[in-house]
């Protein structure tokens, strides 16, 4: 699976991995650890903060699948990703910012060195020839970093202007060219003040926000990046004359025919030519069991084949996939606007002109009324341009959500939207689902009670070869009973094996014969039919969440309610509720009551948030206030989702809901912060008392207020 | 005033190594794993006794 994904450049390879299941810094020593038993390898390095594995060689003969099973064999998945389609342009946007970060930095320290200088020396005795030296190797370092270093302001300050309209930028970058053009007259002229390190020194602070600010969203991006990355890199092309060629999955196009082999994912969506097999569609639909594929069927990209060999004809490839269109959700609901943003982003629009006009009306007002010189009054009036940037503003809200969501992200949490943050604050109820959302949705055998354990080892060796889940369930509950060597798997319908002249079976209803009508299918199950014998019936279970009983008290004691909404039978519903001490509980309940159940809650005033897996799950995740399902959720509810959860605990409903609430409580003190550093700043730089460095500074502090405020999200319990 | 005429280039010169060392160590790719390189002065790089066998140190 690997030929597709290895780069070759003059005599190295490369060959790039996302890895799965790296908890800590151990895991990254033992997977190097391992690799340096590898002395072909050249570079064999984890990047603890992306989880991805480097590996570079140069010997030929060197097989990088030996040194991938090495490492799969101590626990962890690996899964090659083609580096090209991660966001390189991202990327070199954020490397410009550490750069002009880094150059602005350096020339504000060497201005400020000059500017000092020149404060001092403006008490004691530098004379003006010192001084005019000074200011002009300050314009000389100050000039070129402004111009390079200012290039992210400009450029969005010009893409602006050009659809007409004001953003933050604009007023920054026409008060760093005033100041440097003043300043630089001023220098010329043998002039007493110049500004040049006002001008760096704001473009170093806001370069610093902006830096960290593109970091903090790196993160929470790299989540529909790792969805993306699971899906495979190689395809198995089947040509015109039958013969079969790899190619990688770049190059797929609808229509072509695909050959996939047991254990391989399916690399596009497309319909089942020829060929039966079980289908783990685990990652798209949610579903435990595994889905029978022949032909007609449709698959999607993502999903893991299991048992037999089928043939794909494919459908949609790369972006027009399910699993590509979820992770643009993904991606654009980061971007989202909120509701509070939008009305930050409508407040800053009407703000930013307001902006020019009083640094203008300033600019005369001190002219014409206070007859001031015209250098004086321009100096106040770019304070006033500084000070009254709507930084502070502009970032009250989007801190919070990108401190809140990259938290999430830590905990295994993926907000799927920004305004979900707000709907999910002031929850009043919560209301579950069964299968799947309180219940693990892995299967366990259940009856085993009633069998004889001659028919669990009959099973269990039957069993012994096959991948599929029910038969792992069986297997687990005598896994030392030696398989049979007979056993065949028919895909999609069960195993079979020859004991004594008789054939046994395990498998489906229909495979094994059972006619009876009146042993209805609770759930998942298999029978075993021995030649002349009865059918012996296995059923299977769910198990509940490890924690759902703790995180359910946990919830009733915030004092929000919970109700057990399922479509089970009432015995199991009752059973579940009673474990989890849940008092409302309905069995039952078909799709469209759900939603009417949750509308007629929320028509009395609650707060709903609905967290759910199934099919019949997603109007109810529609209807509710806000929505939350487990990363196995089918795709339809995960697309309806606001958020999703990944793991077998229930401790994400509980850190959700707890982030939400405080994650309002942030925004509302940063709105209140940004009003009181206006309401005091304006007139102050109005009334001609801060030079522009002092308004660069108080302006660049307010931001920092407002970050650092938003950052007590991460350390919060 | 003539000690000015060569601190001031010297303190330029000191600061602009700084900074290409800076956007160098970045260019090469220093800063694009910081949890690894902070977690990396832990690891033990002593074999424990029961893989002596098979080391090839």
């Amino acid at each position: 699976m690997t030929t597709g994904a290895i780069r070759n450049s003059e005599d190295t390879h490369s060959l790039y991995l996302m890895v799965d299941g790296i908890h800590c810094a151990g895991c990254v020593q033992k997977i190097e650890r391992t690799l340096a038993a590898f002395p072909a390898l050249d570079l064999a390095r984890v990047n603890l903060s992306t989880k991805r594995l480097t590996l570079k060689w140069h010997d030929t003969g060197f097989q990088s699948a030996d040194a991938i099973k090495a490492v799969e064999a101590k626990g962890f998945r690996l899964v090659p990703y083609d580096p090209d389609n991660l966001e390189t342009g991202k990327i070199r946007a954020e490397r410009r910012l550490l750069k002009s970060m880094a150059v602005a930095g350096f020339a504000a320290a060497n201005v400020m060195l000059l500017s000092v200088s020149i404060w001092a020396g403006a008490i004691s005795d530098m004379g003006p020839g010192t001084r005019s030296l000074f200011h002009w190797i300050s314009a000389l370092i100050a000039l070129p970093a402004i111009a390079y270093a200012g290039g992210p302001f400009f450029a969005s300050a010009m893409t602006a202007i050009k659809a007409r309209q004001l953003n933050m930028d604009v007023p920054i970058s026409l008060a760093v060219i005033l100041a440097s053009a003043m300043s630089l007259y001023e220098t010329i002229r043998g002039g007493e003040h110049t500004y040049f390190d006002a001008a760096i020194t704001l473009l170093f602070f806001l370069l610093i926000g902006r830096y960290l600010d593109f970091r903090a969203r790196a993160k929470a991006r790299s989540a529909a990046a790792h969805i993306l990355g699971l899906q495979a890199t190689a395809a198995s092309l089947v040509n015109k004359d039958g013969t079969i060629r790899t190619i990688p999955v770049r190059d797929i196009d609808p229509g072509m025919v695909l050959a996939i082999a047991p254990g391989d994912r399916i690399p596009a969506d497309g319909i089942v030519l020829s060929g039966q097999s079980d289908i783990d569609t685990s990652l798209v639909s949610g579903e435990t069991v595994p889905e029978k594929a022949e032909p007609g069927k449709k698959l999607f990209a993502g999903m893991l084949n299991l048992s037999g060999a089928l043939r794909l004809t494919v459908e949609n490839v790369g972006e027009d996939t399910l699993l590509a269109e979820i992770a643009r959700l993904m991606e654009a609901a980061e971007q989202g606007k909120s509701r509070y943003v939008r009305l930050a982003d409508r407040a800053t629009r009407i703000y930013a002109p307001l902006v020019h006009i009083a640094g203008a009306a300033t600019f005369l007002g001190w002219l014409l009324i206070a007859g001031l010189s015209w250098q004086g009054s321009l100096l106040i009036g770019i304070s006033v341009l500084i000070i009254t940037c709507p930084c502070a503003l502009g970032l009250a809200v989007p801190a919070v959500q990108v401190v809140a969501t990259s938290r999430l992200l830590q905990k295994g949490i993926i907000l799927k939207s920004a305004d979900a943050l707000e709907r999910l604050a002031k929850i009043t109820m919560v209301v579950f689902d069964k299968t799947g959302t309180l219940t693990k949705g892995q299967l366990r055998l259940a009856n085993a009670s009633v069998l004889t354990d001659q028919d669990i080892e009959l099973a269990s060796a039957l069993a012994a070869n096959s991948t599929h889940p029910l038969a792992r369930a069986i297997r687990s509950h005598a896994p030392d009973v030696a398989g049979l060597e007979t056993a065949t798997e028919i895909p999609g319908a069960g195993l079979e094996a020859k004991v004594a002249g008789k054939t046994i079976r395990l498998g489906s209803r229909e495979f094994c014969g059972i006619e009876s009508a009146d042993i209805s299918p609770d759930g998942p199950e298999l029978w075993l039919k021995t030649q002349d014998k009865p059918g012996i019936q296995f059923i299977f279970e769910d198990d509940l969440r490890e924690d759902a009983k703790a995180i359910i008290s946990g919830l009733q004691h915030q004092g929000r309610a919970v109700m057990l909404l399922s479509g089970d039978r009432q015995a199991s519903v009752l059973r579940v509720a009673e474990t989890l001490s849940i008092d409302d509980a309905r069995a039952g309940i078909a799709p469209k009551d759900k939603l009417k159940i949750i509308q007629s809650r929320i028509d009395q005033g609650h707060r709903v948030l609905m967290v759910g897996d199934g099919l019949n799950d997603a109007p109810a995740l529609a209807a509710a206030s806000a929505s939350l399902s487990p990363a196995t959720a089918a795709d339809i509810t995960q697309i309806a989702a606001d958020a999703i959860f990944q793991g077998d605990r229930l401790g994400p409903v509980l850190e959700l809901l707890s982030v939400a609430d405080r994650a309002r409580r942030l925004v509302t003190q940063n709105f209140a912060l940004a009003a009181l550093y206006n309401a005091i700043a304006i007139p102050v730089a109005v009334m001609g008392f801060v030079t522009p460095l002092i308004a660069a500074i108080a302006m660049s502090a307010s931001s920092i207020i407002v970050i650092s405020n938003a950052l007590r999200l991460k350390y919060h319990k | 005033m003539t000690a000015l005429l060569y601190l001031i280039p010297v303190a330029l010169l000191l600061g602009g190594i700084g900074l290409a060392a800076f956007l160098w160590a970045s260019k090469n790719g220093q800063f694009d794993d910081l949890e690894g390189a902070a977690n990396r002065i832990l690891f033990d790089d002593d074999k424990p006794p029961d893989e002596h066998e098979d080391s090839a140190e």
